[in-house]
């Protein structure tokens, strides 16, 4: 996603980007993060909490506003959860990433898009 | 501040499967940077996830039959951007689901939320339609052409920020 901003940037287009993952994020060089330290998956606040989504949001729009050079990155005070397990157990083999079944089914998904997608490139030929 | 390493975990749980050949994350010295033009109650905002989701009508039906992460396209997709947050339903996988699920659309696509900062006047207008680019499959990919045509398409809607939400 960052790599999608940098384009954007360079375009001529103002981005924040609102991550999870702080280290992939600055390495791949964003131009404006929003850092929220929750699990993969709720990169624009808590689930089913308006009030601290708007406050991410908000976070957001004060950095476009403010930032002054590339490269700023906002580390948000909210915490997910007071017991902290949930970032030692994120892919480990008690909590693998993906289960078997949910990976296997990806990749059928993956192949029959990429088939269909020959296919629709040979019909336009 | 504590948060997880993403970079090294999956370079760690790579060795631990026995691949010699780890996910080669994006690293850039350089950044590319465009100030904010105006002020954002006069920008046009538009929305752009990697979460895939597929569109349904009023009775919750699906309007697609759902592909590769949602969506039966490997490329950009777009989803209007007054589309209800009832009527998106999210199938991507890339998510701690020990922690979380994708249930509430607003967590990762703040739809609804946009709108009401728009009528709050925090906004000057959204953009039309709102981007979906599949995450970390292609650098070269992501860079070289699916930035671009949704770079390409915000041009052509004036659209002046952009908020970027990778899931």
């Amino acid at each position: 996603m960052s790599l999608v901003a940098r384009v954007l940037e360079a375009g001529g287009v103002s981005t924040v980007t609102f991550t999870a993952a702080r280290d992939i994020a600055a390495s791949a060089g964003n131009p404006r993060q929003i850092f929220l330290n929750y699990p993969l998956g709720s990169p624009a606040g808590r689930p089913h909490d308006p009030e601290n989504q708007h406050q991410v949001l908000r976070a957001g729009l004060k950095l476009l506003e403010e930032a002054d050079r590339p490269g700023i990155i906002v580390d948000l005070p909210f915490v997910w959860s007071e017991d902290t397990t949930w970032m030692d157990k994120f892919m480990t083999d008690e909590q693998p990433f993906l289960s078997d079944e949910a990976e296997q089914v990806r990749q059928e998904l993956l192949e029959k898009a990429r088939a269909q997608k020959k296919n629709n490139a040979q019909q336009t030929q | 501040m504590d948060y997880i390493r993403y970079i090294e975990k999956t370079h760690e749980y790579y060795r631990q499967q026995g691949y010699d050949k780890t996910y080669n994350y994006a690293h850039n010295e350089f950044i590319p940077f465009t100030p904010l033009k105006k002020p954002l109650s006069e920008a046009r905002v538009t929305l752009v996830t990697t979460a895939s989701f597929v569109l349904m009508d009023k009775e919750g039906r699906p309007l697609e039959e759902p592909g590769f992460g949602g969506t039966n396209e490997l490329e950009v997709f777009t989803a209007p951007s007054d589309w209800p947050a009832e009527q998106l339903m999210s199938t991507s996988g890339d998510h701690d689901r020990y922690q979380t699920d994708m249930e509430d659309v607003d967590a990762f696509f703040p739809t609804t939320r946009m709108r009401e900062l728009l009528a709050e006047g925090v906004f000057g207008s959204l953009s039309k339609d709102y981007y979906r680019t599949l995450p970390n499959y292609s650098q070269r990919k992501t860079t070289e052409v699916d930035g671009p045509e949704v770079l390409r398409r915000c041009l052509e809607d004036n659209v002046d920020v952009a908020l970027l939400t990778p899931v």
